[in-house]
């Protein structure tokens, strides 16, 4: 913690990031909140620990925030991630944003895409050990239960659309709930409009999840979005062998044509 | 005036069994068992239809979405048209108002009905609310705890507040309530079994939750159209809100929608749904021009909406200090932090 604010301190002083985004204390001892540093002063309150969750590249497509000038991005893996997801996307300028890795107390900088690129190489991979026996779950439960989960789940959905401001790859200027001639996706929040708007969600990031699991973490209703991404994300990996987020090869993969693919049907 | 009387917990399937055999659904909040893959922090009371006590969460603090879903629901069919040649019919989709009782809100839920009907009521009246209004009979339940997000105490409201109720309950001990007798319709669930509901003989005044107010609301009306041209105030707290409509969703007060067609072909209803005004769209003129571009502008007109401009043009405020929307916010925006802030600054 002392490093961190150590760190967005110097960074300050010279002038190489006007912001530093990162976290602070929240309304409750489980909270943090996003913070945003621009003065010495102001960074004795940043913190870095376990409540640290929200996934901040979120705020790098808010005007409010651009308009701050260069900013320093306290990151966790999956922000990292998100940001060579950007970079693949054509969302982000390589050196746009300094990310900051705090890892056994120590902040590292990571200035471009190929420092992030390197630094994600030596970070361990793949689900752990309690997703991966949630997963084993899911798919152990026969098809009728498995769909009574997900009804049950997304009943609860108000579509009030915390999961896509959230979601740092939900960056659309016009998402397709707003498009209505033709109307793609029903608009009342009922059992098929509910399920339509989660389904086309995780289909859209299949592919393109980082599993920072913000989505999960801002719905109100507490469905498991991050379980049903994490679910579409494994068949990607399985099928595709993608794994989005650890290099800026531009590797679309339900977005691409290959003259290979294994499936005769695009051939 | 209102009468006092004895209500044992006991007597509530009694008195539901009366309740339900008059024709009357009853809503109150249960707790949600978890599912097989819940995460564990996930703890979840929700209003529900229910036939006995057994399932009611006594002792919640709040529901995740508010009880104006009974009055207002989060979608609604208005009408039904179809499309034949250059002729277009329509069919008019009248609204459902069963009899409900809506069993063990808080004080601060049963005070929303306030705003609401304000809302909905000011100038043509509105054609589904009301019907719904009228046949709604509010049981509150005083609060014996709160957290740290409830500041009822704030916005004219409190613990054991019996505004909008009309019975209010409050826990004298583990096995009975004191009810206090509001209005006609609640002197008419009475009149069901009045057989449970016995004299109360100087009973001792209850514990009630302590909710200390944060700052004072008719002060911070009056103050806030001197902070509006001050966009600085509002750009600093909206730095971290991402812009969702989950506060607004669920909070009991809210009441804006939107209203859409949607159509097949040559068919297709008229809806009207819960929006949001820190949705960037919700202002979002046709040719393209949005008098509110910025999310400190969407903030503020949240602010003002629900502590200024309510008061001034309905005489209720738009806020009854549940804490709903900032228990639910993803990025832990704090509306009673927030405004505290406001009525602390110098005017």
């Amino acid at each position: 913690m002392e490093a961190l604010q150590q760190k967005a301190r110097t960074l300050l002083q010279s002038g190489a990031v006007k912001v530093v985004i990162g976290y602070t204390a929240g309304s409750d001892a489980e909270r943090a909140r996003a913070l945003f540093v621009r003065n010495g002063e102001q960074t004795q309150q940043l913190i870095w620990d376990d409540r640290c969750r929200q996934n901040l590249a979120a705020y790098l497509i808010k005007p409010e925030v651009r308009a701050l000038g260069k900013p320093a991005l306290v990151a966790r893996t999956a922000t990292l991630r998100t940001l060579l997801q950007y970079a693949v996307e054509n969302q982000l300028a390589d050196e746009a944003v300094l990310a900051l890795a705090v890892a056994d107390g120590q902040v590292v900088e990571l200035p471009n895409f190929a420092a992030i690129e390197e630094y994600l190489a030596k970070q361990p991979r793949g689900l752990t050990p309690e997703q991966q026996q949630e997963l084993a779950k899911m798919e152990a439960l026969p098809l009728e239960e498995r769909w009574a989960f997900w009804s049950a789940e997304l009943q609860r959905c108000v579509k009030c659309y915390a999961c896509r401001a959230a979601c740092p790859l939900c960056y659309c200027d016009r998402c397709i709930v707003e498009v209505n001639q033709p109307q793609w996706i029903p608009v009342a929040s009922d059992p098929l409009g509910n399920l339509e708007w989660n389904v086309v969600r995780a289909m859209h990031l299949a592919g393109r999840c980082v599993d920072c699991g913000s989505c999960a973490d801002a719905c109100p209703e507490k469905i498991r979005l991050d379980l049903l991404n994490r679910v579409a994300a494994q068949e990607v990996l399985t099928h595709f062998g993608a794994e989005p987020g650890y290099s800026t090869r531009k590797d679309y993969a339900l977005a691409a044509y290959k003259p290979d693919d294994k499936e005769e049907f695009i051939r | 005036m209102s009468e006092t009387r004895i209500l044992q917990k006991a007597s509530l399937d009694g008195l539901f069994a009366k309740l339900t055999a008059a024709g009357r659904r009853i809503v109150a909040p249960v707790r949600q068992s978890a599912t097989a893959l819940e995460q564990c922090h996930a703890e979840r009371v929700e209003f529900e239809e229910v036939t006995t006590a057994q399932k009611i969460a006594a002792d919640y603090i709040q529901t995740i979405r508010p009880p104006k879903g009974a009055l207002f629901p989060r979608y609604e069919q208005m009408l039904r048209f179809k499309i034949g040649g250059k002729e277009v019919q329509a069919e008019e989709i009248k609204p459902e108002a069963k009899p409900t009782v809506l069993f063990g809100l808080h004080p601060c839920d049963a005070a929303s009905f306030a705003t609401l009907k304000a809302v909905f009521t000011w100038d043509s009246g509105d054609a589904y609310f009301e019907p719904k209004l009228a046949h709604t009979t509010v049981i509150g339940l005083s609060c014996t705890k709160g957290d740290a997000y409830c500041f009822c105490t704030s916005v004219g409201g409190g613990p054991g507040d019996t505004r909008g109720s009309d019975i209010l309950l409050t826990p004298l001990d583990a096995t009975k309530y004191l009810a206090e007798i509001l209005t006609d319709k609640g002197k008419a669930v009475v009149a069901l079994a009045p057989e449970l509901f016995t004299p109360a003989n100087g009973q001792a005044a209850p514990a009630l939750a302590k909710i200390a107010p944060r700052f004072a609301a008719d002060k911070l009306s009056a103050k806030l159209p001197a902070l509006f041209p001050k966009g600085e105030i509002w750009l600093e707290q909206s730095l971290r809100c991402i812009g969702c409509g989950a506060c607004a969703y669920v909070c009991p007060t809210c009441s804006c929608f939107d209203i859409q067609d949607e159509r097949q072909r040559y068919s297709g209803v008229r809806l009207r749904c819960w929006d949001s005004c820190g949705f960037g769209l919700f202002t979002l003129h046709a040719s393209g021009h949005n008098p509110r571009p910025k999310q400190s502008e969407r903030w503020r007109q949240r602010v003002m909406h629900k502590f200024s401009y309510q008061p001034e043009r309905l005489g209720v405020l738009g806020c009854v200090g549940c804490g709903r929307c900032s228990r639910s916010c993803p990025t832990d925006m704090n509306l009673a932090q927030h405004v505290q802030s406001l009525a602390e600054m110098p005017a």
